[in-house]
């Protein structure tokens, strides 16, 4: 099995990678992928946490495991949220650049 | 049966109210009758009262209730007080008021503000009487400036007019500095004396303890107390009643209807200022600074007054002048000590000079509001009744005997004379001799203002011409009635040595015998004195009647000589007091005024304040909204930079946390 510090590793990675999409990627719909790609990095992290400690009071018992399939849940919802609005938008402006939807500008 | 002081002024008030709020309703007679009707009542209420002092020998009282009331720390009842001399001052004012409120039937029918103009002259007669009849100084103090309202009001009557509005400010104003002089001295008074009722200020040993203290002023150095206190009061009186430096606004009051200007301005507000002093006798001979002071601005305002009065054409303002100078006259009478004689002449000047203005007044009306005197004369023949009272009233104040002018003014000649040259006080010598040319100079002006209305040839408008006819009725009554005042008004106070016993001084307890003073050297002093005010009043008669007598009523003699021209420019602008105090008060302090509102109002709080604070949050919002892009991965980024800061903020934190 990988050990707590190469979990943590590639969690950070996923995370950078997630978060540079989510900056620099004009599509929407990337923008999105990435986002999910964050959260699931954040999910790797937990899972290694959660087995590491697992016994510990501080997490309770499989305390990692069970928020990471929250996190999860709310994913699902989130990614069907924003693909709905995703496609409100495209239907709205034909466009799902982000930098052409800056219609909230001072 | 109980007399109830307070009904005294509570009268003329009912009938402010009754002709202020419903005298459009009730008609003309209605509001005739009670605004005459109800200070009539009040007279005969005082007549009462002043009998009733007559025959018991103790003042009245009315207790009302506690007004201003701290315990132990200030305490003004709310009470009325009638002895001798406030008895009298009513009589005065709700006698010859009532007089001039029946004239008034006359001289303003068909006015369209007939029952406001009656409405105001009983707030003004309630006002005088609370003065009057106040038994502290506060109670004073609230008539006082009721009466300057009134005076106001009165004078910008016809108010369509702007320089009626005008002169009813000055008026207003020009007393405000004084009345602020007065308020002062009555702080000072509650100070120090605990209390501001008549009788503890009055009070000799109360007095004498604070004769001793001094008071220091910034500027002045150190002064006596009670001269402060005085000198303070002194200053309201010169407001109130028309002395140096603030006699400028009586002349223009006379904007007015001319029963105002006998009623308030001749016969009773004005004289407010002399019945202060009177009534604060004790205090103001504690103090023989202020007793000098007082003489000195009585005697120099009657001079510059009746110089004035020279050149004057209107005929109210040569009266106006008349009265300053009269004023001036009773002011020198109180510096000298001789109370009783100022009284007096109150008295007396009360009765002539509503005569005088009344009568100046019939002319008016006669000649349908003509006040130029250049545009009379020979009216002796078209108004022979008002002539004959006119010519009663202005013998009276030439002090010719034995008319009312006579015994007072000499009175008040004879106490200067006696303080001046029997007792050798070089000052009081000095402004005794300027009260003696002022003698004169009264019966002169006087004489010059009767001969250009009514003597010599008619220079009336032709479009007036057998216009003009004697108003009757109650004009006539009016005038018929002061004539006899002022003829026999002088024998209320006869003095000694004529074989009278001084009967006003004594009952309004302001007689002062001449302790020291053996009876010769005395009777000597009065006779030089008569003798000597009898010539100079003649002389200036006959030098008057020799100018302008026998239809010389035009400018000849020395009159048209280049002195007499520049004297006569002089006294014709009023000795540039009035563009005197224009450039050294009212200009500068219009400049200040513009400057302030330049650079206070127009930059500081226009500017910087009120735009300033616009620009601020307007260039602050502008700067701001440049953040603000709509580009959602901008703030994302913002969002991720923010929690980098966090991020490393929380492990130094804990780096820290796990070196404790």
């Amino acid at each position: 099995m990988f050990s707590l510090p190469t979990l943590l590793y590639l969690s950070a990675l996923l995370f950078s990678i997630g978060t540079y999409g989510v900056l620099a990627r004009r599509n929407i719909l990337i923008v999105l992928m990435s986002l999910e790609l964050m959260l699931n990095a954040v999910n790797i992290a937990l899972v290694g946490f959660g087995r590491v400690h697992a016994l510990t009071a501080f997490s309770g018992e499989h305390g990692g495991q069970i928020f990471t399939l929250m996190v999860l849940a709310v994913a699902a919802a989130e990614a069907a949220i924003g693909l709905s609005l995703l496609l409100v938008i495209w239907r709205r402006w034909a466009s799902i650049d982000v930098r052409e939807l800056c219609r909230l500008n001072g | 049966m109980d007399i109830n002081l307070l009904w005294i002024p509570l009268l003329p008030f009912l009938g402010f109210l009754i002709n202020g709020l419903l005298g459009k309703r009730i008609g003309t007679k209605a509001v005739n009758s009670f605004a005459c009707g109800l200070p009539i009542l009040s007279f005969a209420i005082s007549y009462a009262a002043w009998s009733r002092i007559v025959s018991e020998g103790n003042p009245l009282h009315w207790d009302g209730f506690p007004w201003i009331w701290i315990e132990g720390l200030v305490e003004i009842p709310f009470s009325l007080h009638l002895d001798g001399l406030s008895s009298v001052m009513c009589m005065v004012i709700t006698g010859v008021g009532s007089l001039i409120h029946l004239y008034s039937i006359g001289y303003m029918k068909g006015d369209p503000g007939y029952h406001r103009y009656f409405s105001y002259l009983n707030l003004f007669t309630t006002f005088m009487l609370l003065l009057v009849l106040g038994d502290n100084l506060l109670l004073m103090f609230i008539g006082w400036e009721g009466v300057g309202l009134c005076s106001y009001l009165l004078i910008g009557f016809w108010y369509e007019d702007d320089a009626n509005c005008a002169a009813g400010r000055k008026a207003f104003i020009v007393n405000r500095i004084g009345d602020f002089a007065f308020l002062l001295g009555i702080f000072l008074c509650l100070k120090h004396f605990g209390t501001l009722n008549m009788s503890a200020l009055t009070d000799p040993t109360l007095i004498a303890t604070l004769a001793e203290q001094t008071l220091s002023i910034p500027l002045l150095g150190t002064m006596g107390l009670v001269t402060v206190i005085t000198l303070l009061l002194f200053i309201g009186a010169t407001g109130k009643s028309a002395q140096i430096p603030l006699y400028v606004w009586l002349p223009d009051a006379m904007a007015g209807p001319t029963p105002v200007s006998a009623l308030i301005h001749a016969a009773t507000m004005v004289t407010s200022g002399v019945y202060l002093c009177c009534r604060l006798k004790p205090l103001f001979e504690a103090s023989p600074v202020a007793m000098s002071v007082v003489a000195g601005i009585g005697a120099c305002t009657a001079l510059l007054a009746a110089l004035i009065a020279f050149g004057q054409n209107d005929i109210k303002k040569v009266l106006a002048y008349s009265t300053v100078s009269q004023l001036g006259y009773m002011f020198f009478a109180i510096g000298v000590g001789a109370f009783s004689a100022a009284f007096f002449h109150v008295v007396t000047h009360a009765f002539f000079k509503a005569l005088l203005f009344l009568g100046s007044g019939s002319v008016i009306h006669a000649m349908h509001h003509e006040q130029d005197m250049r545009k009379m004369g020979g009216l002796r023949k078209q108004l022979p009744f008002t002539h004959l009272t006119f010519l009663v009233g202005t013998l009276a104040i030439a002090g010719v005997p034995p008319l009312a002018g006579f015994f007072s003014k000499d009175e008040i000649l004879f106490a200067g004379y006696l303080q001046g040259f029997t007792l050798g006080s070089t000052e009081t010598a000095f402004f005794w001799g300027i009260s003696f040319l002022t003698a004169g100079m009264t019966a002169f002006y006087m004489i010059r203002c009767v001969a250009m209305t009514f003597w010599g040839e008619s220079r009336v408008d032709a479009s007036l011409e057998g216009k003009v006819h004697e108003p009757g009725g109650w004009i006539g009554f009016a005038l018929f009635v002061l004539a006899i005042a002022s003829a026999l008004g002088g024998f209320l106070n006869v003095p000694e040595f004529l074989g009278g016993n001084a009967t006003l001084g004594h009952f309004t307890g302001l007689h002062h015998g001449h302790d020291g003073l053996s009876s010769e050297v005395l009777h000597a002093a009065e006779w030089q004195s008569m003798f000597l005010s009898l010539a100079i009043a003649g002389s200036g008669l006959l030098f008057a009647m020799y100018c302008y007598g026998k239809g010389k009523a035009t400018r000849e003699g020395f009159v048209a000589s280049s002195p007499g021209k520049f004297l006569g420019r002089l006294s014709d602008r009023k000795f540039y007091v009035d563009e005197l105090y224009a450039a050294v008060i009212v200009r500068p302090f219009d400049m200040i005024c513009h400057l302030l509102f330049i650079i206070v109002d127009r930059i500081i709080i226009d500017g910087i304040l009120v735009d300033g604070t616009a620009l601020l949050t307007r260039s602050v919002g502008h700067w701001f909204r440049k953040i603000q892009t709509g580009f959602i991965p901008g703030y994302l980024l913002t969002f991720c930079c923010g929690a980098l800061v966090l991020l490393y903020m929380l492990l130094n934190l804990m780096k820290g946390g796990g070196a404790q």
